[in-house]
């Protein structure tokens, strides 16, 4: 009896074999009940570890973004105060605590940097670029980026989001959606007011300089959060 | 929106209408008023009925059309779009002013029951009381009960936007004729109580017909083929089939899967995308499970039935449906294996199946092309809080690649369903993701 059992435990060895070894057959995947899994939706367009497409693509790094910034755009997506149809469409029946859940996923990654993309060739652009985001403009009452998004330009706690690492094409996009209302944040919407002030080309020296800027190496690192010089939903007062 | 060839027929029934609409407007009196059972007069709403009234209303996902995205719960405004112009929802709070707060309870019986305003003007049939009329008046009142008790919110309604002649409502009176027959759901003596709770529930607050039957010229249901599914109207989604055991129908499907799939928005069998997914998300996930197998068990009754709508695609020749077969499958192999598996038969709940999956198998392919192009979550529900996804393809893929990968699920592993050309995707690009 038990040398039956022993060829029958033997048997169904071997046609396991068979069977995992056979030309095209699969093994039987076990499904890993983790959020990268359940995100790996995301990464067709924002990487696998939400590390973005590169510079010459639209789609934007969302890895080491703030938490509290995260969750708020998610917000926004589904419940149709930020546009874009693709995000839209894919946030529309989350409920709150999924979406927390997903931007402190994100928060919390912290993938390598894409090379940034090739500064532009205009040197007047480049250095109008480079003014607007240290020192601002204060002929058009435009503050510098660099008073709310950090020194280092890597963000300020807790919502603000880093500007580095970012591809050209989606920073000049959210600065003309603001521009013509089609963006909206938390009010007060202190980055509409901003936008207004600036011209197009304005926008687009920001947008390239921004996009080629290598990322500094605490990019990581939100800064303590200050008074900012607009009042901004989101952020303490 | 009207091609030239469908002219002649739709002047043809608009004929019919008009004609209809002088030959009944004198004698809309008869459905207009009058009809309605005697209430009591009651002015205050027990909080029994109250409850009772938020849940039936979740069973009618009134807020779905009652909202606009992120705005305030039943406050109306949200557009319709329809092929015959758009529609803006009521506010359906007890604002006086702007809302339904001086309303009677037989007010709003004859909204429900009648399609009928206060001021005895028909509603839109897009305010689905061919469903609704179905509805008992003591459930009619609970609802009453639970809106009269919600947060007022005052916005005023938006007018509608409909094209001539469809913005004469006395147009409507003639459709009334046609199509509306008012009337309470009666009990099938033949079936168990199970049964009937979920035919009622189905065929009044439910309203699943109003996307699972297929609509005629007129954006009527197709009554003779009740759930032989349909294209939905502007949105481009295809409401499959509930009969057809060729197609889509439920013949195939066990009343378990089917309570999953209804009330947590994923199953054995398939999960829930689109209008669906909305559906469930603000409706039936709220509804108990008892109810929702009523319902399950309702639907799985309906008689199989032959093909629905014929689809739309185009023809292709043999061979170029081999070559996108070929080209789908190595497009298979590189974006689709890790979660549907080589033999498609998924990872499910958290990746549908492929094979046998009637959704990717019926006659119109709009469905696997949309979820190919533009991915989808499953609804966030009780039970199921954190849904694995889909992605969208539509940037990676062209139209060729979405076509041949979408060929070849719908030929593979016993699947047996025509192919899909590269034009019928491109077509797909464009349609408003809204919904």
């Amino acid at each position: 009896m038990r040398s039956r059992a022993a060829l029958r435990i033997a048997l169904t060895f071997v046609a396991c074999i068979a069977l995992t070894t056979h030309g095209r057959a699969q093994p039987t995947p076990t499904l890993a009940d983790t959020m990268q899994q359940r995100m790996a939706a995301c990464g067709i367009c924002h990487g696998e570890q939400g590390e973005g497409r590169g510079a010459a693509e639209y789609y934007p790094r969302i890895s080491g973004k703030p938490a509290d910034y995260l969750f708020t755009q998610l917000q926004h997506f589904r419940d149709g105060r930020r546009k874009y149809p693709q995000m839209v469409y894919l946030m529309r029946y989350m409920d709150d605590r999924y979406l927390r859940e997903i931007a402190d996923y994100y928060a919390a990654l912290q993938p390598a940097h894409l090379a940034p993309a090739k500064p532009s060739p205009d040197a007047r652009e480049r250095q109008r670029g480079e003014v607007l985001v240290t020192r601002g403009d204060t002929s058009k009452s435009i503050p510098p980026c660099a008073g709310c998004h950090g020194r280092t330009l890597t963000g300020m706690a807790p919502g603000i989001p880093g500007l580095v690492g970012l591809p050209v094409d989606y920073i000049a996009a959210q600065l003309g959606a603001w521009k013509t209302g089609l963006r909206v944040a938390t009010p007060p919407d202190c980055m509409l007011t901003i936008a207004q002030r600036m011209s197009g080309s304005d926008i687009a020296a920001v947008a390239k300089w921004l996009g080629s800027q290598p990322p500094p190496a605490d990019v990581a690192k939100l800064a303590p959060p200050v008074k900012l010089p607009l009042r901004c939903g989101n952020h303490p007062a | 929106m009207t091609s030239p060839a469908r002219t002649p027929i739709f002047l043809y029934g608009l004929l019919v209408i008009v004609a209809l609409a002088i030959a009944t407007d004198s004698a809309t009196s008869q459905t207009g008023t009058g009809s309605a059972a005697p209430s009591g007069g009651r002015t205050s709403a027990a909080a029994s009925d109250i409850q009772r009234g938020e849940y039936l209303a979740r069973a009618g996902d009134c807020i779905a059309c009652h909202t606009v995205r992120g705005g305030e719960p039943f406050a109306g405004g949200l557009a319709m779009a329809t092929r015959f112009g758009t529609l803006f929802t009521p506010n359906i709070t007890p604002d006086p002013e702007t809302g339904i707060g001086r309303w009677r309870e037989e007010d709003f019986w004859q909204a429900m029951h009648l399609g009928r305003m206060p001021s005895g003007q028909p509603y839109y049939p897009a305010f689905p009381y061919d469903n609704y009329t179905r509805v008992s008046r003591a459930d009619v009142d609970a609802i009453f009960a639970y809106l009269k008790s919600i947060k007022p919110v005052r916005r005023k309604n938006r007018a509608h936007e409909m094209a001539f002649p469809y913005n004469q409502r006395a147009l409507l009176n003639g459709w009334r004729a046609l199509y509306f027959e008012p009337g309470e759901f009666e009990p099938a003596a033949t079936q168990s109580a199970e049964w009937n709770r979920g035919a009622y529930l189905v065929q009044g607050l439910g309203h699943c017909d109003a996307c699972h039957t297929g609509r005629n010229f007129l954006g009527a249901t197709r009554r003779a083929d009740p759930f032989a599914g349909g294209v939905m109207p502007v949105q481009e989604w295809y409401a499959p089939s509930l009969t057809s055991s060729g197609e889509a129908g439920l013949g195939q499907w066990e009343i378990d899967d089917l309570v999953a799939f209804l009330h947590s928005g994923v199953s054995r069998r398939g999960a829930a995308y689109g209008p669906m997914a909305q559906v469930i998300f603000d409706g039936l996930q709220y509804l108990s499970e008892p109810d929702v197998r009523a319902m399950a068990v309702y639907l799985k009754s309906l008689v199989p039935r032959g093909a629905a709508e014929s689809p739309t695609q185009l023809r292709i020749t043999e061979q170029q449906g081999k070559e996108l077969f070929e080209r789908g499958a190595a497009v298979y192999e590189r974006w689709c294996v890790d979660c549907h598996l080589r033999d498609g038969k998924g990872i499910p709940p958290a990746y549908p199946p492929l094979a046998g999956n009637q959704s990717i198998t019926m006659d119109s392919a709009v469905n696997p092309v949309r979820m190919v192009m533009f991915g989808g979550f499953p609804p966030v529900t009780a039970k199921n809080r954190r849904p694995y996804g889909m992605p969208p393809f539509a940037q990676a893929l062209s139209d060729d690649d979405i076509a041949s990968v979408v060929t070849y699920i719908r030929q593979a592993w016993g699947n047996r369903s025509l192919a899909v050309s590269a034009t019928d995707v491109g077509r797909y690009r464009s349609i408003p993701l809204e919904q």
